[in-house]
């Protein structure tokens, strides 16, 4: 086994630990942080299919969490009010079904990659950042406009929804279905990666040139992958608005954006643990920095650009070399 | 019309003012190595370009096997039979050169929407790219990362990844560029007996290797083809021996 | 609707269009020289911003405010680029996105913890308080037309250091070609400092004058930012000229869709509906602009094709 291999096994362990020591002890909001963590790392390991993989620096991946947030939120909204979400041509009501929901979060978020991804996808580069930067920003926005669904105050969803079941009230039966989920996306992860898909979009990101000479389109690989993707994320969303029982345009935000990415990169770029590491390292620093000093996105700020600066591979690659692992 | 692999009919290329390709009208016949020379600035990279997609021609056409492909993008002339290799590699250099190979299986297979089973586990895929690799002779560096590969097992490996297309023509450009004597020689060897499978359009540098090779020869000169014939008539015509040694001779 | 309405619309577009132009001039000009993306630059917007209302606070003079701003912002610039960007110039854009995202992070909590949570707000300066009548009875506020010039001036004068001075040489040559300007013996570390002074002092200098007709506060930047973002999408990275139309396009399209897209839907919809409609989807229209450029050319209107 290599050290990363050790590495990732160390983290799920702890992932699954950690929570039942804090069930045991009583200790709830360690499971709601840990819940947190988990969400934000299904987040990132969307993006990091797009990233990490495809080389597509995606700066506007809050469109895809932030849709799903909505798609709950909306569905939720409606079941709680007791009014239909639409009339004609045919009735739809509310739903408080997590399944339905994630449904409808992952087909949306894919609708809404595919049609960003084809614009956007059209450039590279520079480019290919500012623009999804900016069609995130027009979904803040629309979000803040849409008087319907709460406007610039966002929602509020006064239950949790429902799993066949589970009791999904219970914060522990919550942050496994949410671990579940992100297992269930690592393991796709991980099989894509090797999959004949996984390796042709590797290598679109090294040399597209190459790719088009052995008779597959780079750019459609991308969008593929850019699609997944945004899935992914959307699913992440829709979690995370269950778990704070509340969406807001801040979702859409560039800030989350730019924080996915964080994540991403603070665990080890295109690692398949990476985004773990990461969301788990962030809600940590947020948790303990935040609770020493009101100001630490300073020291979220420093640590970032030492990353950067100082250690590409990320936590992943301090831990376990720099080099991606071929076994 | 069968016994031309690949040609091109009058395709024009304009950059500006600058005409980089002028009326070219070239052909590959089955068997064949055509050998495509000219000093440096002749056009002949914008003559590959537009033969395999990279650049569309102003004019012209460019066929395979009969067929118009002018209109066809990069990977759609892959999949139509052309085989490229690069003059300065292109390979994911993360990648072992295992599954380098494997990507050009998978291309010639044409759909890698496939996202569960494992690549390397694919036995048809797998067969192919080791297949291809045992003829280039890097079998036993399968396992290696491209970017710890030597300079020489890297051209091989861009020949290797041609050849997984099983293509119906070659266009080479360059393959010699950067190699030693002794690679140079090799490498002659086996894009000799390669021209069996299929034939060989050659832009090269290596001049000793053109001679030893080329069944024809073009001979491009700022953008137009001043010549072509077989290497004894290129060797002895006057133009050539103008353009070549010109001032200095 | 009347001719009044629509000329005063035009003339907010305009305005906000001409300081959009400041802070892509600027990020383009980067890009262009440097090939750096800098999301830290609505953070030198910001530095200028806070810069002038507390000089304001202290001086009261607008005068003072605005050099303040300039310096430091061009001085943040500075520092900015000889401790971190300058290790950035060869990475790819990705590190570049992120450690200029970690200057946001810093810029922001930074300017937080010295100026607190509270906006604070720099006052129009009385010379230019109050409106003006301009030919044909319209009145308009003197400060927002003064943004205007002022914009318009400084475009000038760019114009004129680009094309008309030693140093615009060196800039346009860097654009071209690294290598070529060393070996003419430029030291180039110092120009790129200069250049991303240069931008910086440009978004600080916006970032003043527009604190002056809404509140000076941590965040203001990154709004400005992306819509900087847009203006050089549409306009082809890298070109003063394609930022220059590019934000007065968009400036141009977020006054007038937000005012008269409600009135028009009033037209076919009750009143209520249109309003949210059009304000929702007016909310959308500079993006649906740069999705229509990219679809019709993808490197912008007069950016170096691909």
């Amino acid at each position: 086994m290599s050290r990363e291999t050790l590495f990732n096994a160390a983290l799920l362990l702890g992932l699954l630990l950690v929570p039942i020591w804090a069930l045991l002890t009583d200790e709830p909001f360690t499971i709601t942080l840990a819940t947190r963590a988990v969400i934000l790392a299904l987040a990132a390991a969307g993006l990091n299919i797009a990233l990490g993989i495809g080389g597509l620096v995606s700066l506007g991946h809050a469109v895809f969490f932030g849709i799903g947030g909505y798609a709950m939120g909306i569905l939720a909204h409606h079941a709680q009010g007791f009014t239909p979400l639409m009339e004609w041509p045919f009735v739809i009501e509310g739903t408080k079904s997590m399944p339905v929901i994630w449904l409808l979060a992952i087909v949306v978020s894919a609708l809404a990659a595919l049609v960003i991804g084809l614009l956007s996808l059209r450039t590279t580069g520079a480019y290919f950042i500012m623009i999804t930067l900016a069609f995130g920003q027009m979904f803040y926005y629309f979000a803040i406009s849409w008087s319907a669904y709460g406007g610039e105050d966002g929602m509020s969803i006064y239950v949790r929804n429902d799993f066949p079941g589970l009791n999904t009230l219970a914060p522990i039966q919550f942050y496994g279905l949410c671990l579940a989920l992100l297992v269930v996306v690592l393991v796709f992860s991980a099989r894509l990666r090797r999959a004949p898909f996984g390796l042709s979009l590797n290598a679109a990101r090294q040399v597209p040139a190459r790719l088009e000479a052995v008779g597959l389109d780079p750019m459609r690989l991308k969008l593929v992958a850019f699609v997944i993707s945004g899935a992914i994320t959307g699913l992440a969303g829709a979690l995370f608005a269950d778990l704070n029982r509340f969406v807001s345009p801040t979702m859409f935000s560039w800030q989350f954006s730019g924080e996915i990415m964080v994540l991403v990169i603070l665990g080890g770029v295109g690692r398949l643990f990476g985004p773990v590491a990461g969301a788990v390292t962030f809600v940590a620093l947020e948790h303990v920095l935040g609770g020493l000093t009101e100001f630490w996105h300073i020291y979220l700020g420093l640590i970032l650009l030492g990353v950067v600066l100082f250690a590409r591979g990320g936590i992943t690659g301090l831990i376990a070399g720099r080099e991606a692992s071929h076994d | 019309m069968t016994d031309t692999v690949l040609r091109t009919i009058g395709i024009c290329k304009s950059f500006g003012a600058l005409q980089a390709s002028k009326d070219i009208s070239i052909d590959l016949r089955p068997g064949e190595i055509h050998a495509i020379i000219g000093p440096n600035g002749a056009g002949k990279s914008t003559l590959i370009a537009q033969i395999c997609g990279a650049l569309k021609p102003d004019a012209g056409r460019v066929e395979l096997l009969g067929k118009d492909i002018t209109a066809l993008s990069t990977d759609q002339r892959a999949r139509a039979g052309l085989g490229r290799t690069f003059q300065i590699s292109a390979l994911a250099m993360e990648d072992t050169v295992l599954e380098n190979a494997v990507l050009g299986a998978l291309g010639a297979r044409g759909r890698p929407w496939r996202f569960w089973a494992s690549a390397l586990g694919d036995k048809d895929l797998r067969h192919r790219a080791e297949a291809a690799l045992e003829r280039v002779g890097l079998a036993e560096a399968r396992a290696k990362r491209c970017a710890d590969l030597s300079h020489g097992q890297r051209r091989q490996l861009e020949v290797a990844v041609a050849l997984t297309l099983e293509p119906k023509a070659f266009v080479m450009d360059e393959p010699m560029a950067g190699l030693g004597a002794a690679g140079s020689k090799d490498l002659t060897g086996f894009l000799d007996q390669l021209r069996q499978q299929a034939p060989i359009l050659l832009v090269e540098h290596d001049m000793d290797a053109v001679f030893a090779l080329a069944d024809r020869i073009s001979v491009l000169v700022y953008g137009e083809v001043i010549a072509t014939g077989s290497v004894d008539q290129i060797r002895t015509d006057p133009r050539v021996r103008d353009a070549y040694l010109g001032e200095s001779a | 609707m009347s001719t009044i309405l629509i000329i005063e619309q035009m003339l907010n577009g305009l305005q906000s269009g001409v300081m959009l132009f400041l802070m892509a001039a600027g990020l383009t000009l980067i890009f262009g020289v440097m090939g750096l993306i800098n999301l830290a630059h609505g953070s030198l917007y910001m530095v200028g911003a806070f810069a002038a209302a507390a000089v304001a606070g202290l001086t009261g003079s607008f005068v003072l405010a605005l050099m303040a701003a300039l310096v430091a912002a061009a001085l943040a610039g500075a520092v900015i680029e000889i401790l971190v960007i300058r290790r950035l110039y060869d990475s790819d854009h990705l590190d570049q996105v992120l450690a200029t995202f970690a200057l946001i992070l810093i810029f922001s909590e930074g300017t937080r913890w010295v100026f607190g949570s509270f906006p604070l707000f720099l006052d129009i300066p009385d010379a230019l308080s109050g409106p003006v009548t301009l030919p044909g009875g319209i009145e308009y506020p003197l400060y927002r037309l003064a943004l205007i010039v002022a914009g318009l001036l400084v475009g000038v004068g760019l114009w004129v250091l680009i094309e008309r001075t030693r140093l615009g040489i060196q800039i346009r040559a860097g654009e071209n070609d690294r290598e070529m300007i060393a070996a003419l013996g430029v030291d180039i570390s110092k120009l790129y400092t200069l250049v991303f002074a240069l931008g910086a002092a440009l978004a600080g200098l916006a970032g003043a004058l527009v604190g002056a007709i809404q509140s000076v506060q941590v965040g203001m930047g990154e709004p400005v930012l992306i819509l900087a973002f847009v203006v050089i999408v549409i306009g082809g990275i890298g070109s003063i000229k394609g930022a220059f139309i590019g934000a007065l396009l968009v400036g141009l399209t977020d006054t007038l869709v937000g005012i008269f897209l409600p009135e028009l839907l009033k037209l076919f919809m009750d009143a209520a509906p249109a309003t949210s409609a059009g304000s929702a989807i007016a909310s959308m229209s500079i993006y649906i602009l740069m999705s229509l450029v990219l679809i019709w050319r993808p490197s912008g209107l007069f950016g170096a094709r691909a």
